[in-house]
């Protein structure tokens, strides 16, 4: 395990390297200058400008001085507001994101663990149609579009949440609520489909017929074997909310990360863009890997395969 | 029991020892079906799939047909027809009738603006561009972008995936190394990067996300390439002395056909979803082209006061990503029967 782990953790450097490098050369590729008002500078005050934010080195020194930085966690100067460091921005907006996003996550993963679990209980009557609809709209419909709507009709028309605002904890269950609609129907399905397999098992009539209650079967022995793969599932449903969080910060006006990606794209925010991909890409490497190694520990005979490999 | 059933004289009959010499107890009776007659008699029975066929069917031929006939222009510009609501001749319902409410009465838009005798399906956007048109050929930009980049997509991850599982050893490791790490990445932040260096347009969110979205294609052919290249055709191919490319349009892809239909099924809708998300986040399709994702972001601005600029793109959106779903799904259980129990 330890042998695996250290492998793992390898790996996850060796992409957070590769991630960064790329990052940083495509952004170096990228037309325009970090300057708003070139016209109006002289070229002394130019060569200033640079000298501070450290551009006018060669592109190979600059390489090596922000990878540096980036592995002490420095990402440079905001381009967008001046004097902000990266990091400090970033770690300010960090908190609302992963608040919604860790929420958006266990509301949608639980709810759906019950609408598949139901939907398979009672195979082919109206529950298992309900659960069948709710899971395909769910994957269906866009997280935005369903964050306008919740805005329009819970926010606006019926007054019970607050539309776009941050604050406590009332602010946070629209969006949750939006970005949770994906992972709900995702887990829904995968455990309906995983729970109908398990129920049609030898251990299963073994079980009902040593004569235990509905509830002890479904709860001991179908449920428990049929979340097992549902571990797996949580890291694409991981980037998923990353994804759907861009767009649906926007629209509640949630200081997080995903606000502030579009509207350093929109700015040319360079080093906060940088910054972004690589936190994106460090908390999905992490998300994968904790999975992997809870698969492992739940699943012993992946860990015997890991080992053989 | 017994005597209820009343079967006439002459349904049985002698069979005589000549007759049972002719007879071929390993015939057929049912005419045979090739695996694709197979996959689409059980895609028939699927309700679901099917309907979701015909509606992906005419809103193609809707999306595309716009372009031969429009009810209106979606680029002419009528600011004095601005916003004004759906309005659908024969129905009376409110919000389908050209009626607006207005500091707290119902008025007849359409009366006010001097335009009683015309009417806009799904009513028109801030600067009296007849939506439905909009929306039509908003619709046909996001379809062309998805089906550019799904073919793209289609081509590098079948290409990967195939070359990747046929050749196996280090190459595979190292092919699938390169997968992770582009895993480990969000495709939107990919996308996003690549959209900036590529200055935003409709060619550069093709290329965007036909550069993303390959991956699981090429990870589900390449786990399937590894299953079919131990089956012995595919080992009598190579005795024989068949060349690998041959081998692999004759003999792999054929096989493939059925995980690549399906994933590409699949594929679709994300681009789709993608191409939305970007130009609703104002970095995709600029004015005055337009798509869903733009219709969708010009609805938003004043979707308070006028909900149903915003509700049509978003209907049609969830319509067609809920049918390419569907059907994706119809198309699994039709090729791989053994999915559905």
């Amino acid at each position: 395990m330890a042998k695996y782990l250290a492998k793992r953790i390898f790996y996850l450097i060796l992409t957070l390297f590769i991630v960064i490098t790329v990052t940083f050369f495509l952004m170096k590729l990228l037309p325009g200058t970090p300057l708003t008002n070139q016209a109006k500078l002289s070229k002394s005050q130019i060569a200033l400008i640079y000298e501070q934010y450290g551009l006018d080195k060669p592109v190979w020194q600059q390489y090596l001085l922000y990878l540096a930085g980036a592995v002490r966690g420095n990402f440079g100067t905001s381009f967008q507001f001046s004097d902000q460091p990266v990091s400090y921005l970033l770690s300010s907006r960090i908190g609302p994101s992963l608040q919604i996003g860790l929420q958006a996550m266990i509301f949608g993963v639980i709810l759906g663990i019950i609408v598949g679990a139901f939907g398979a209980m009672k195979q082919n009557t109206w529950v298992d149609t309900t659960a069948t609809i709710v899971s395909i709209l769910g994957i269906s419909i866009p997280s935005f579009v369903l964050a306008v709507l919740l805005q329009y009709y819970l926010g606006l028309k019926l007054g019970w949440f607050p539309i776009a605002e941050w604050g406590g904890f009332i602010y946070t269950v629209l969006p949750t609520l939006a970005l949770g609609a994906t992972p709900l129907a995702e887990s829904a399905r995968f455990v309906r489909t995983e729970m109908v397999d398990v129920l049609s098992s030898d251990y299963i009539e073994l079980a009902k017929a040593k004569g235990l209650s509905r509830t002890g079967v479904i709860y001991h022995h179908a449920l428990r074997n049929s979340l097992i793969p549902l571990i797996t599932i949580v890291g694409p449903l991981a980037v998923n909310i990353m994804t759907g969080s861009m767009v649906v910060e926007n629209i509640f006006s949630i200081p997080g990360i995903g606000e502030q990606f579009v509207k350093s794209v929109l700015t040319n925010d360079y080093p906060t863009i940088m910054g972004l991909t690589i936190i994106y890409s460090f908390m999905l490497c992490v998300v994968l890997l904790i999975t992997d190694i809870l698969y492992g520990i739940v699943d012993p005979r992946i860990r015997i395969t890991g080992k053989a490999n | 029991m017994a005597d209820t059933v009343k079967l006439p004289e002459d349904s049985f009959k002698r069979i005589s020892s000549d007759d049972r010499a002719n007879l071929d107890s390993e015939k057929i009776a049912a005419p045979s079906l090739t695996f694709a007659q197979d996959a689409w008699r059980r895609l028939k029975k699927n309700k679901g799939a099917w309907v979701s066929l015909i509606v992906l069917a005419i809103v193609f031929i809707m999306a595309f047909g716009s372009l031969v006939v429009s009810p209106h222009n979606p680029n002419a510009v009528n600011p004095s027809y601005a916003n004004l609501p759906s309005k659908i001749p024969g129905v009376n319902i409110n919000g389908f009738n050209g009626t607006l409410v207005q500091a707290g009465e119902r008025v007849d838009a359409y009366k006010q603006a001097g335009a009683s005798s015309k009417f806009y399906i799904m009513g028109t956007d801030y600067l009296g561009r007849d939506l439905f048109s909009r929306v039509l050929y908003g619709t046909r930009i996001s379809l062309i972008i998805a089906l550019v980049a799904t073919l793209f997509d289609l081509t590098i991850g079948v290409t990967y995936g195939m070359f990747s599982g046929w050749k196996g050893g280090r190459i595979d490791t190292i092919m699938q190394r390169i997968i992770e790490i582009i895993l480990s990445i969000p495709n939107l932040v990919v996308i996003v990067l690549l959209i900036l260096i590529l200055k935003p347009g409709m060619t550069s969110i093709i290329i965007a996300i036909a550069l993303t979205s390959w991956v699981n294609m090429a990870r589900l052919v390449r786990a399937q390439t590894m299953e079919i290249k131990e089956q012995e055709y595919i080992l009598a191919a190579r005795t024989l002395g068949e060349r690998p490319m041959k081998i692999a349009f004759k003999h792999l892809l054929p096989n493939l056909s059925s995980v690549i239909i399906i994933n590409t099924m699949f594929t679709i809708p994300n681009a789709i979803f993608f191409e939305a998300t970007l130009s609703y986040i104002g970095i995709g399709i600029s004015s005055p082209q337009a798509s869903l994702g733009t219709l969708l972001n010009d609805g938003q601005k004043n979707f308070q006061f006028l909900p149903y600029q915003m509700w049509w793109p978003a209907l049609i959106l969830s319509i067609i990503m809920l049918a390419f779903n569907l059907l994706g799904d119809g198309l699994r259980d039709a090729f791989d029967p053994r999915t559905k129990e």
